[in-house]
C-alpha cells in the first residue's frame, strides 16, 4: 500500500509523490522561493544597517571615499542588470509559451549580461587596488578626489578605509550571488536545450528569474547609495 | 485507518528499507527526524561534557581541576554546543520533522531533499565544531563579543564562526520547509483554525528562524572579514563600534530563545490537554499568542545590552518591551493550568514533564521580568542569576518539553511501548536534579558571584556544591531514558496506534506510521483536541 505513488490525479513525470496535483508543487516551490528571497533581505540587511549606520556618524569621510568610486562603470553596469531582468523576464514568458529555442536564446543573453556585469565589477576592483583603496597595510586615501573643496574637513583615513571594507564586503556579496546566479541559469540553459521545461512545466525557470530580480534590486540599492548620494560635485 | 494490528506485521517506514544507504539518502522526513534524532542526541552528551566539566572546576573556590584558558574554552564550548546543536533543532529537527507533515494530513514535508539536505548542513556544521573543539577551541564565550573576538583572541573564532554558519542554514531550511508546508500541505478540511497547536508554534518558530538566522549569517561574516582582513566593521581602533556587533549578534540570538521555547511550549499544549482529556482552553489565544511571542521576541534584542553604554531612552524602552513579551508567554501558562481545572487528569510520563515545565517555566519567566526592570538588571548583570535564569528557560522548560514530547510520541515513532515505571522515575531525578542544579545559582548570583570565572570567593563554596552534585543528579536523569528508549526499541511492549486515546491526526495513524503516513489522504472533518467526542479508554498506567 504504501509504495505506490498517489500520482493518481496527472500523469506529469515532473510531480513529485508527496504532492496531490502539479499545481499544488507549483505554488509550493513558488512559496519557497519567496520565503528563501525574504531570508536573503535580512542577509543583506545586515549589511545595509552597518552601512548606513557609519555612513551617519562618518559623514564626510564617507562622502569623499564614496566620490572616489567610478561612478560611469557603476551606472553602465546598472544599465546592464537591468537589461538583464528583461531577458531574465521574456526567458520566463517564453518557457510558459512552450519556445524552446527562444528559451535558450534569453538564458543566454542572461548569462552574458551577467558575466559583462561581473567583468565591469572586476575591473573596478582593478581600478581600488590600482588606487591603493584596499583595506590593509597599502590603504592610502589621497584626496585628489576633494580637492578645490577647502571648506571640508581632512578625510580620515581609517574612515574612508571603513567605507571601502563596507564597500567590499557589500557589492563582494553581491557578486557572489551573481555568480551563483551564472551558474543557475547556466544550468537551466543546459536543461532548457534538453527540451525540460515547456507549458506544463517551467518552474525552476521561474523560481531562477526571482532570484535575480532579486539580486539585481540588491543591487538597485547600492548603486545609489555607495555611488551617488552626497558625492562632491 | 482504524488498524489494529501492531508492528511486525504492517510495513512501516522503519522496515522500508535497512541498509545504510536507505537511511543517509533518504527524503522520508520521519527517516531524517531520526538521523537528527541520533546526531542531536550524540551532541547533547558532548555538550554535557563540557557542562560536567565546568560544574566539577566550581565545586572548589581555587582552580584546581581547570586553569583559566581550559575553563574559557569548557564554558564556550558547552554553550556553543548546547545552543546552536542541541536547543535550536532539537526540538523542530526532531519531533517537528516526525510530526509536522502527519498532524496536518500530508504524504511529506513540502521540500524532501532540501529537509535531507539541512540534515547534511547540521552535520557539516558538527563536524567543524567537533573538529575546532579537538584542535583548540574557542574562549570568547557563545557571544564571540568584539574586540576580543576580532582582534585579540588566538582560538579558533573562523572555524566556530562557520560552524554556526552552516549549522544556520540547516535551521533556515527547516524553518522554510515548514511554513511552506503548513500553507500548502494541509489536508482536506485540516483549517488554520484546527490545526494542532504543536503546528501553530512550529510555523511560528518558523518565522523567527527565517527572518533571524540570515542576520546572524552575515554578522559572522563580517567578523570573519574583520579578523582575517582588517576590515574595520566593529573594532573601535578601526574606526568601527563594538556596539554594532552586539545589536546583530542579540538581533539574531534573543529571538533563538524563542526559537527554543515556543516549539516546546507546542509540545507542553498536546501533552496537558491530551492527558486531562479535555479541549485546550482558549485555543485560539494559544495559537496567536504563539505568533504573538514570535513577533514581540524580534523587538526585545538590547535587552541583553543595558549595562553595555546603550542610550537610557533605548533601555527604557526595551525594557518595557521585554515586560510586554511576557504577556504572551502568560497567556500560554494561564490557559494551561486552566485546561487542567476540572479536567481529568492522568500523572503518565509525558504529563510529570508538562507538568514539571509549568513550574520551571514559571520560575525562568519570572525572573526574566526581574531581569527586564533596569535596576535589577544593573546589580545581577553577568552573575550566576543571569545564568539560573536563562538555565530554566533554555534547559528546564526546552528539556522537560523534549523529553515529555519524546516520550508522548515514542510509541509512535517506535511502535513501541517505553517502560512506563522507569519513565515516572526518571521525570522525577531530572526535575530534582534540574532544582539542586540551578535553584542555587539564583541565590549565589543575587549574592554577587560573577558567571564565567574559574575561581571563585570560599563563601560561595556550599551553594555550588548543592549546584555541582545536583548537576550529577540531572546527567543521571538524562541518561536513563536513553538507555531504556533504547532498550524498548527492541523489548518495549507494542503499542497500539493510539495507546493515549488522544486526538490528533498522528493517532490515526499506525505506530510506526507507513512511509507516505497514511494510507490515503485523511479528511478532516472534526475540531482540535475534540475530546469530549473521543471514546474514552483506560489510559496506561505503569506496566
Amino acid at each position: 500500500m504504501h509504495t505506490s505513488p498517489a500520482a493518481s490525479t496527472e500523469h506529469n513525470p515532473a510531480l513529485r509523490h508527496h504532492f496531490a496535483s502539479v499545481e499544488q508543487q507549483k505554488n509550493s516551490a513558488s512559496l519557497g522561493m519567496w520565503l528563501f528571497l525574504v531570508t536573503e533581505i535580512m542577509f543583506f540587511g545586515g549589511m545595509f544597517c552597518a552601512y548606513l549606520i557609519y555612513r551617519l556618524a562618518h559623514f564626510n569621510d564617507f562622502a569623499a571615499a564614496s566620490s572616489s568610486l567610478n561612478i560611469w562603470l557603476g551606472a553602465g553596469n546598472t544599465v546592464v542588470l537591468l537589461l538583464s531582468s528583461l531577458t531574465v523576464v521574456l526567458a520566463v514568458n517564453s518557457a510558459q509559451r512552450g519556445k524552446r529555442k527562444l528559451l535558450v536564446f534569453y538564458l543566454v543573453a542572461t548569462i552574458v549580461l551577467g558575466v559583462t556585469f561581473l567583468g565591469v565589477k572586476a575591473k573596478e576592483y582593478h581600478d581600488k587596488y590600482v588606487e591603493h583603496h584596499i583595506p590593509g597595510a597599502d590603504f592610502n586615501f589621497k584626496e585628489e578626489h576633494t580637492a578645490g573643496h577647502d571648506e571640508l574637513p581632512p578625510v580620515n583615513q581609517q574612515h574612508a578605509q571603513m567605507f571601502f571594507s563596507l564597500y567590499f564586503v557589500m557589492t563582494g556579496m553581491h557578486a557572489i550571488h551573481m555568480i551563483i546566479g551564472v551558474g543557475l541559469f547556466a544550468g537551466l540553459a543546459v536543461m532548457a536545450w534538453k527540451g525540460r521545461y515547456d507549458e506544463n512545466y517551467n518552474t525552476p525557470v521561474e523560481n531562477a528569474g526571482l532570484y535575480w530580480h532579486f539580486v539585481d534590486v540588491v543591487w538597485i540599492y547600492l548603486f545609489p547609495l555607495l555611488y551617488l548620494i552626497s558625492r562632491h560635485h | 485507518m482504524a488498524s489494529v494490528t501492531t508492528i511486525p506485521e504492517r510495513d512501516n517506514y522503519l522496515t522500508n528499507g535497512y541498509g545504510i544507504k536507505s537511511w543517509l539518502l533518504t527524503t522520508d522526513h520521519k527517516r531524517i527526524a531520526m538521523l537528527y534524532l541520533a546526531s542531536i542526541t550524540f551532541f547533547f552528551f558532548i555538550g554535557g561534557m563540557f557542562a560536567l566539566l565546568v560544574r566539577l572546576e566550581l565545586l572548589t573556590p581555587e582552580g584546581d581541576l581547570l586553569q583559566a584558558d581550559t575553563y574559557n574554552k569548557a564554558f564556550t564550548m558547552h554553550g556553543m554546543i548546547m545552543v546552536f546543536f542541541f536547543l535550536i533543532p532539537v526540538v523542530p529537527a526532531v519531533l517537528g520533522n516526525f510530526l509536522v507533515p502527519i498532524m496536518i494530513g500530508a504524504k511529506d514535508l513540502a521540500f524532501p531533499r532540501i529537509n535531507l539536505l539541512s540534515w547534511y548542513l547540521y552535520i557539516i556544521g558538527g563536524i567543524l565544531i567537533t573538529h575546532c573543539m579537538l584542535t583548540g577551541g574557542v574562549d570568547t564565550g557563545w557571544t564571540f563579543y568584539t574586540p576580543y573576538s576580532t582582534a585579540f583572541t588566538n582560538t579558533k573564532i573562523i572555524e566556530a564562526g562557520l560552524a554556526a554558519f552552516v549549522a544556520g542554514f540547516s535551521s533556515i531550511f527547516t524553518g522554510l520547509n515548514f511554513i511552506v508546508t503548513v500553507h500548502r500541505m494541509r489536508a482536506p478540511g485540516m483549517t488554520w483554525g484546527r490545526l494542532p497547536l504543536f503546528i501553530w508554534a512550529n510555523y511560528a518558530t518558523s518565522i523567527i528562524m527565517i527572518l533571524g538566522t540570515p542576520v546572524i549569517a552575515i554578522t559572522i561574516i563580517l567578523v570573519a572579514a574583520e579578523r582575517l582582513f582588517h576590515l574595520g566593521i566593529f573594532d573601535p581602533k578601526l574606526g568601527g563600534d563594538p556596539l554594532l556587533f552586539q545589536h546583530l549578534f542579540w538581533f539574531y540570538s534573543h529571538p533563538a530563545v524563542y526559537i527554543m521555547i515556543l516549539p516546546s511550549m507546542g509540545v507542553i499544549s498536546e501533552i496537558i490537554t491530551a492527558f486531562s482529556r479535555k479541549r485546550i482552553f482558549g485555543y485560539k489565544f494559544v495559537a496567536l499568542s504563539s505568533i504573538g511571542i514570535a513577533i514581540i521576541g524580534f523587538l526585545v534584542w538590547a535587552h541583553h545590552m543595558f549595562v553595555s553604554g546603550m542610550s537610557l531612552y533605548a533601555a527604557l524602552i526595551f525594557s518595557f518591551l521585554t515586560y510586554l513579551v511576557g504577556v504572551p508567554s502568560a497567556i500560554k501558562v494561564f490557559n494551561w493550568t486552566a485546561t487542567l481545572y476540572k479536567g481529568s487528569i492522568s500523572y503518565t510520563t509525558p504529563m510529570l514533564y508538562a507538568l514539571g515545565f509549568i513550574g520551571l517555566f514559571l520560575i525562568g519567566g519570572l525572573t526574566g521580568l526581574f531581569l527586564a526592570s533596569l535596576g535589577i538588571d544593573v546589580h545581577v548583570t553577568d552573575t550566576y542569576f543571569v545564568v539560573a535564569h536563562f538555565h530554566y528557560v533554555m534547559v528546564g522548560s526546552v528539556l522537560m518539553a523534549y523529553l515529555g514530547g519524546m516520550h508522548f510520541w515514542w510509541p509512535k515513532i517506535s511502535g513501541r511501548m517505553y517502560p512506563e515505571g522507569w519513565g515516572r522515575l526518571a521525570a522525577l531525578i531530572v526535575f530534582i536534579g534540574f532544582n539542586l542544579t540551578f535553584f542555587p545559582q539564583f541565590v549565589l548570583g543575587y549574592l554577587g558571584m560573577p558567571r564565567r570565572y574559574w575561581q571563585y570567593k570560599s563563601e560561595y563554596q556550599v551553594l555550588n556544591i548543592f549546584s555541582t552534585a545536583g548537576a550529577t543528579i540531572l546527567g543521571v536523569g538524562y541518561v536513563l531514558p536513553l538507555i531504556y528508549f533504547m532498550w524498548s526499541m527492541r523489548y518495549g511492549k507494542p503499542a497500539t496506534d493510539n495507546p493515549w486515546s488522544a486526538a490528533g491526526l498522528e493517532w490515526m495513524t499506525s505506530s510506526p506510521p507507513p512511509t507516505f503516513n497514511f494510507d490515503e489522504t485523511p479528511v478532516v472533518n472534526f475540531e482540535a483536541y475534540d475530546y469530549e467526542h473521543i471514546k474514552e479508554k483506560e489510559v496506561p498506567v505503569a506496566h
